[in-house]
């Protein structure tokens, strides 16, 4: 568990009960004490699990703007720019939650094999109502883990992806003619999506073996 | 919490500084008086920039957009019909954040910032002024909850304000494509400190 994290956890419990009152001023007293509390491991467990969630959705929608790209499909300009751009966005994605799973001493999430074929073969109408629909999931499974992240400087990398999860499903949405009311689907506030129902929605593009 | 009298001491209803300090004093009965000052020290000072000052700094951001769409609806020149719907849709949004904020800032026993004066120029003189302050604004307030959301420790105000920040994000991104932008300048959003917000949007607090 990070330094960060370790004291974030001490806060917490400063904050709510005497007895963290004591853990921290036991902290502060030896700083450098490297016995952590036995719920540490678990936690930064949690974290990891919670970050190789997160590379899964990644890697769904990295591979779906590929195929959307390679399949030639999209003919609108916008579109297909958004889809390379997006594309390149979730890629970065990638990369930076499994350098950060490692980072953790995790083992990342391996790439899982999709299909996209059904999408594809509905042409570009039901492309981007399919981009619309994973962007506005991955905004809300986001969301939904973020109040999940035990370390602090995770949360703050999540939340830099998550609103950039954000700015394409509303751009995906308003494409897609669901107007501006339609763009921001939960009004003035975004609800979360908990992670067995964002699995369960992108089930239909892993591929079975 | 052995100590009868400490024990007895009400939580419901203290402030959070009451509460963490009687916390300390706890402590400070097994570890001794000199083990307890820095505790409390950053315990006062952690409350001072504490959830309810986060809250009031988003507050103060969600006025200013609220302002700035209210004015541009009323006094904008040259929106297009689309433009003009935008920004309906966006100043109702920031109308309910700054509802939002209010209730939960007085709900942790805080006060909620008054609305601040402010001014926006020549920013609605056109449409593209318009749209290239908008963006501006939004962008700025997706950076500034990217940045001070972390420092929360309320999980529960946590969660409300990544409900509102994605909700700037998707602000951010509808404005950007309305002034013909991309809709994420980057892969990953840019987290402002509150200096930086603060600095950011200095220029139109009067």
């Amino acid at each position: 568990m990070p330094a960060t994290s370790r004291k974030q956890f001490l806060r917490t419990l400063g904050a709510t009960s005497a007895a963290g009152a004591l853990l921290t001023a036991c902290g502060r007293a030896g700083d450098k004490r490297p016995a952590a509390p036995p719920a540490a491991k678990s936690m930064s467990g949690d974290d990891v699990a919670i970050l190789n969630f997160a590379l899964t959705l990644e890697y769904v929608e990295s591979d779906f703007y590929d195929a959307v790209v390679r399949s030639g499909v999209v003919k609108d300009r916008t579109v297909l720019e958004l889809a390379k751009r997006f594309g390149e966005t979730e890629r970065l994605h990638v990369g930076a939650l499994s350098f950060a799973v490692v980072g953790m001493g995790g083992k990342p999430a391996a790439r899982p094999k999709t299909t996209f074929d059904d999408v594809l073969a509905g042409g570009p109408r039901k492309v981007l109502d399919t981009a619309a629909m994973v962007e506005n999931l991955g905004a809300a499974a986001y969301l939904g883990q973020a109040t999940r992240l035990r370390d602090k400087d995770l949360l703050a990398r999540a939340l830099s992806i998550h609103t950039v999860e954000a700015r394409h499903a509303a751009a995906l949405n308003s494409l897609a003619g669901k107007g501006f009311r339609g763009a921001l689907p939960d009004g003035a506030f975004a609800k979360p999506l908990a992670m067995d129902a964002a699995l369960k929605a992108v089930k239909p593009f892993i591929a079975k073996d | 919490m052995e100590n009868s009298e400490l024990g007895a001491v009400e939580v419901h209803g203290t402030t959070r500084s009451a509460f963490l300090l009687r916390g300390a004093l706890a402590a400070g009965a097994v570890l001794g008086a000199g083990a307890v000052s820095p505790f409390v020290r950053d315990a006062l000072a952690q409350d001072d920039g504490g959830d309810g000052a986060i809250l009031n700094f988003a507050l103060t951001l969600e006025y200013l957009e609220a302002t700035f769409y209210e004015r541009a609806l009323r006094k904008g020149k040259g929106l297009s019909p689309d433009t003009r719907a935008l920004a309906l849709e966006l100043h109702e949004n920031e109308r309910a954040h700054v509802d939002a904020l209010r209730t939960a800032i007085k709900g942790i026993g805080g006060t909620p910032a008054a609305a601040p004066q402010v001014g926006f120029g020549m920013a609605f003189t056109s449409e593209a002024s318009f749209l290239k302050l908008a963006q501006s604004l939004e962008d700025t307030g997706v950076s500034a909850y990217n940045g001070a959301a972390p420092s929360l420790r309320s999980a529960e105000l946590l969660g409300a304000a990544g409900g509102i920040v994605q909700v700037e994000a998707r602000h951010a991104s509808l404005i950007r494509l309305q002034g013909g932008l991309l809709p994420t300048p980057d892969a990953f959003d840019k987290a402002l400190g509150r200096d930086e917000a603060a600095a950011a949007v200095k220029p139109f607090m009067r």
